[in-house]
């Protein structure tokens, strides 16, 4: 893409210096603003009666003794939200062929999940509003229940959606080349293994929360949400309740975390909005944590068999799976709980030069809380799949894991080209990241030190993952489906009387440092000092529409809008400069807050702003300036923009506890320009953390029944800081020809690639032991069991 | 419902109130005293972002009960902003991005300092225990413990 390149070189660029985040500032001191800490005048608060078992007919609801309770306002039930509420139905048309069943935010006739929400109790305080919650008589007829995914497609399995006669929800089927002919050869060596992945959860440390207020002389709904995607729940809400979209207003100021969790339509939510309008009042849900495991989206739940063709060389002849997901009981509202299993599809062997590749994938329907779109979608089994049997074949064939990479790994020079199941790849570099990340983490004397140990008894494993990440992505990902998410962004830069710039985008700051990296290229472009730069994000009645925070997007294509809009502003003032200090624009730049030319600083910003806004008499009559520029931009000529990166796991395996400690983690990451390097790094290395969770400790831990088993933090293990090591992250940066920034995107990548690195760490501390282990987490007791000593 | 009158001194300031004996310290700051730097993560005392200083000693606010905190004097995460003591870690944390979302972030501040100030040392294992009864679930923890050891290693205190 062609463009402004020189905003790289000049002096106070910004892009691509580690520039503190402004924003921290307040939430530093005390002053952030989180959606639970507004109060509005005669706000009630909203607690929730939700089902207690995985499956049950709701026979009646007594609600007379809670409407009786202290404090209570109202109470709802999904009867008295029919007609108030449109269903929904979490489908995509481009993924064809998946169902789901029309959904209500209260069950109206049936429960179909432990935690679905029956009844919400509206009262002054949310204590009032528990314990009047408390009091709700529900008669309910718990009946057999579909819980398990692997034996939720078994004929006499109970069919949690009778219309649909199974349980199954999509499946999708790639096949390339010829998979069955190459497994037959008889130079191959074969390795087949069954993974499996628990279900694991965002445990945002702020919960989910949402303020409704619902102003009726105006029918006009604002809805204080802590969420990634403003303008998605704007079209959600007033589709659902029957409000004129513009008169719809969704803000989302601080977010306490959110990694995906907090991106979709929640029934609780949906009853928030529904309960403001009904009653003229604003209504506050903020989910407890024993809420939020029960119904804050689960990710990943997969099991997958497996097997792999190499060649004497080392080279995969051929890579066959099947993955079986289980998502609840319906694909998740709008985004669909199918993309998980698709991305599976997509992603398996993508780093690797592969001929023939069979991918199948099933989602089924089952009785417990629902799977959907979470941190690095599919990717954490994609790369576990690919990567781990390469491995386990490694080991097989005796073959160093990393020279079998190198025979493997696409050339950093073969681009622009596809992967086995399609994707289109650019701008890639697997073999120069693998070679910095063998330099950084000193390969050979780690694997010298490792069999010195050994023959101590002491077991270190190493394992790596060559990965890709989905990022930027383009209209293919959902708008073509028919939903509601918007995947360009745009950006607005406003030139003030003071000189300073007032900026706004359409994605959305969760913490990441969309704001400060905004910021940085707004200034830069346009060429203030970065203290002369106000962001505005996440309000749908000012910033320009777009689709928000998503699948790493924010940098890519939120930065490049705000890079264009910087960049049409200043061509814009040099305009109006070229006319008050008759010159040629193209002799004048725009740098530190004035107006330069060769001599040097001719009119401050501020002189010039306030000529134009205050006494524009002194202008000729002809020119019109114009001190505010929008740009929007989308990503056009690929799906998605690929990133690829390398790491490494260094771990010892107690195995007399079955204790895995993570002793080194590396990380080599090529996410193209990057704009902030200190922010990056702390992405990658804050993604790494959650991988490592996902690996060895966090899991949604269901009985037969579906009764989730640990929903307290004390009882759902994640990452502590004792636990976990300093993570090393080097760069390698091929920008995206995609976009003049260059950025591609960086937030996932450490939870994509950081279990399978992982699991192939174990896995080398145990084959000594004659023992593997396929499942994640890796847990002491797996351990101990795959050990054979429990 | 029982309830008691109380008057707990919040960043110097006294506030009486009459609660109910159920509700607990952080609910107390956040709602009757309005300060909602103090972040409510789990109700149980595991994740600490409501830890709050009490008569000099941090304390998980979801565990205490207000009633308990009758007469005490309590610092919170304005208090600290305002009076300017932890000047030097808030200034390290921002440097290192110590923080992503911020709303583990009061918490994490009051045991950072709780380290620095009781004479903790640089050492990364020992900075990593003693902040492991706080949840951030966005940073890994490496800058945390970047950010407290470069004011230990400073020398001028928090």
């Amino acid at each position: 893409m062609t463009g402004p390149a020189l905003i790289f070189d000049k002096p106070n660029a910004y892009i691509g210096q580690s520039t503190p985040r402004a924003d921290t500032n307040r939430l530093l001191e005390g002053r952030g603003r989180f959606v639970d800490d507004i109060q509005l005048p005669r706000m009630l608060h909203a607690a929730f009666l939700r089902s207690p078992y995985a499956h049950a007919e709701i026979r009646g609801l007594d609600t007379s003794a809670a409407k009786a309770a202290p404090g209570v306002v109202r109470v709802l039930t999904g009867a008295d939200l029919e007609g108030v509420v449109e269903p929904y139905v979490g489908v995509l048309t481009h993924l064809k062929g998946l169902r789901s069943a029309p959904q209500m935010p209260l069950a109206v006739d049936r429960a179909r999940w432990q935690g679905e929400p029956l009844a919400m109790v509206l009262a002054r305080s949310r204590a009032e509003a528990e314990d009047a919650a408390a009091l709700i008589e529900a008669d309910l007829d718990p009946i057999p229940a579909a819980c398990d995914a692997e034996t939720a497609l078994d004929p006499d399995a109970p069919v949690i959606h009778p219309e649909f006669g199974s349980n199954l929800a999509w499946e999708r089927l790639v096949d390339v080349g010829d998979v069955d002919a190459a497994f037959a050869r008889d130079d191959v060596q074969v390795v087949s293994r069954t993974l499996r992945f628990g279900r694991h959860t965002g445990v945002t440390l702020e919960t989910r929360a949402a303020v409704a207020e619902y102003d009726p002389s105006e029918d006009r709904l604002t809805f204080h949400y802590s969420g990634q995607a403003p303008h998605m729940m704007q079209f959600i809400f007033a589709k659902h309740l029957g409000l004129a979209e513009e008169n719809v207003r969704v803000v989302a100021n601080d977010v306490g975390g959110s990694f995906g969790i907090k991106i979709h339509t929640y029934g609780d939510e949906v009853a928030t909005a529904a309960a403001a309008k009904l009653l003229g009042r604003p209504v506050k849900f903020v989910a407890d944590r024993y809420e939020s495991f029960l119904s804050d989206i689960h990710a990943r739940d997969h099991v997958v068999e497996a097997r792999m063709a190499v060649d004497k060389a080392g080279k995969i002849v051929a890579l066959d799976f099947d993955d079986l997901t289980g998502i609840g009981p319906y694909s998740m509202y709008p985004r669909t709980s199918a993309i998980e299993a698709n991305q599976v599809l997509n992603l398996t062997g993508a780093p690797y030069d592969l001929e023939n590749y069979r991918a199948r994938g099933r989602v089924v329907f089952q009785n417990k809380n629902m799977m959907c779109q979470y941190r690095a979608v599919g990717h954490p089994i994609a790369m576990a799949i690919c990567d781990g049997l390469l491995e386990d074949a490694a080991a097989k064939i005796g073959m160093d894991v990393v020279e079998m990479r190198r025979v493997n790994l696409m050339r950093d020079d073969s681009y622009p080209r596809a992967s086995a199941s399609g994707m289109k790849l650019d701008d890639l570099s697997h073999q120069k990241a693998l070679n910095v990340l063998v330099e950084t983490m000193g390969y050979d004397a780690l694997r010298a030190e490792q069999a010195e140990l050994r023959a101590r008894g002491v077991y270190r494993g190493i394992g790596f993952v060559s990965m890709v990440e989905v990022t930027n992505p383009s209209p293919m990902f959902y708008g073509i489906g028919g939903a509601p998410i918007a995947s360009q962004d745009g950006a607005t830069v406003r030139l003030d009387a003071g000189g300073g710039l007032r900026v706004s985008s359409s994605v959305t700051e969760q913490g990441q440092g969309t704001n400060a990296i905004l910021a940085q290229i707004a200034a830069g472009v346009f060429g203030v000092p970065i203290e002369r730069v106000t962001v505005t994000t996440g309000d749908t009645d000012t910033v320009p529409y777009g689709g928000g925070t998503w699948a790493s997007r924010g940098a890519g294509i939120g930065g490049e809008a705000m890079l264009q809009a910087a960049h049409a502003l200043k061509e814009q003032v040099l305009e109006v400069a070229a006319v008050m200090l008759q010159s040629d624009a193209a002799t004048l730049d725009i740098q530190n807050g004035s107006v330069v030319d060769g001599s040097g600083a001719r009119m401050t910003l501020s002189d010039l702003a306030r000529t134009v806004y205050y006494r524009g008499n002194e202008l000729p009559s002809d020119l019109k300036p114009e001190l505010i520029a929008t740009r929007h931009y989308r990503v056009t000529d690929f799906p998605f923009v690929f990133t690829n990166g390398a790491m490494a796991a260094h771990v010892e395996v107690d195995t007399e506890t079955g204790l895995v400690k993570v002793l080194n983690f590396w990380a080599v990451e090529d996410c193209g320009r990057v704009i902030n390097p200190k922010l990056v790094d702390e992405q990658v290395r804050g993604g790494v953390v959650q991988g490592i969770g996902g690996a060895l400790y966090e899991e949604c831990i269901y009985s037969e029944d579906g009764q989730l088993m640990n929903a307290t933090m004390a009882d759902y293990l994640v990452p502590m800081a004792v636990e976990m090591p300093d993570i090393v992250v080097r760069h390698v940066e091929t920008p995206t020809k995609t976009s003049v920034l260059g950025a591609k995107g960086a937030g996932e990548a450490g939870t994509g690639g950081a279990p399978a690195a992982v699991m192939n760490a174990v896995n080398d501390a145990l084959r000594p032991l004659g023992a593997t282990l396929w499942q994640m987490p890796m847990t002491p007791e797996r351990i101990l069991k795959a050990l054979g000593k429990v | 419902m029982t309830t008691h009158d109380i008057t707990i001194t919040i960043n110097g300031e006294a506030i009486t109130a009459t609660v109910p004996a159920r509700r607990n310290l952080v609910d107390f700051i956040r709602q009757e005293a309005g300060l909602t730097g103090s972040h409510v993560g789990c109700e149980h005392g595991v994740c600490g972002a409501c830890t709050v200083e009490v008569n000099g000693t941090p304390v998980r606010g979801c565990l205490m009960l207000a009633v308990q905190a009758d007469g005490a004097h309590v610092t919170t995460v304005e208090g600290l902003a305002d009076t300017g003591r932890g000047h030097r870690l808030r200034a390290a944390f921002q440097t290192h991005n110590a923080l992503q979302c911020g709303f583990c972030t009061p918490g994490m501040l009051a045991s950072a300092l709780e380290y620095v100030e009781g004479g903790g040392t640089a050492d990364r294992t020992a900075i990593r225990e003693h902040i492991s009864g706080n949840y951030c679930r966005c940073t890994g923890y490496q800058a945390i413990v970047d950010a407290i050891v470069e004011v230990i290693e400073t020398g001028e205190g928090a």
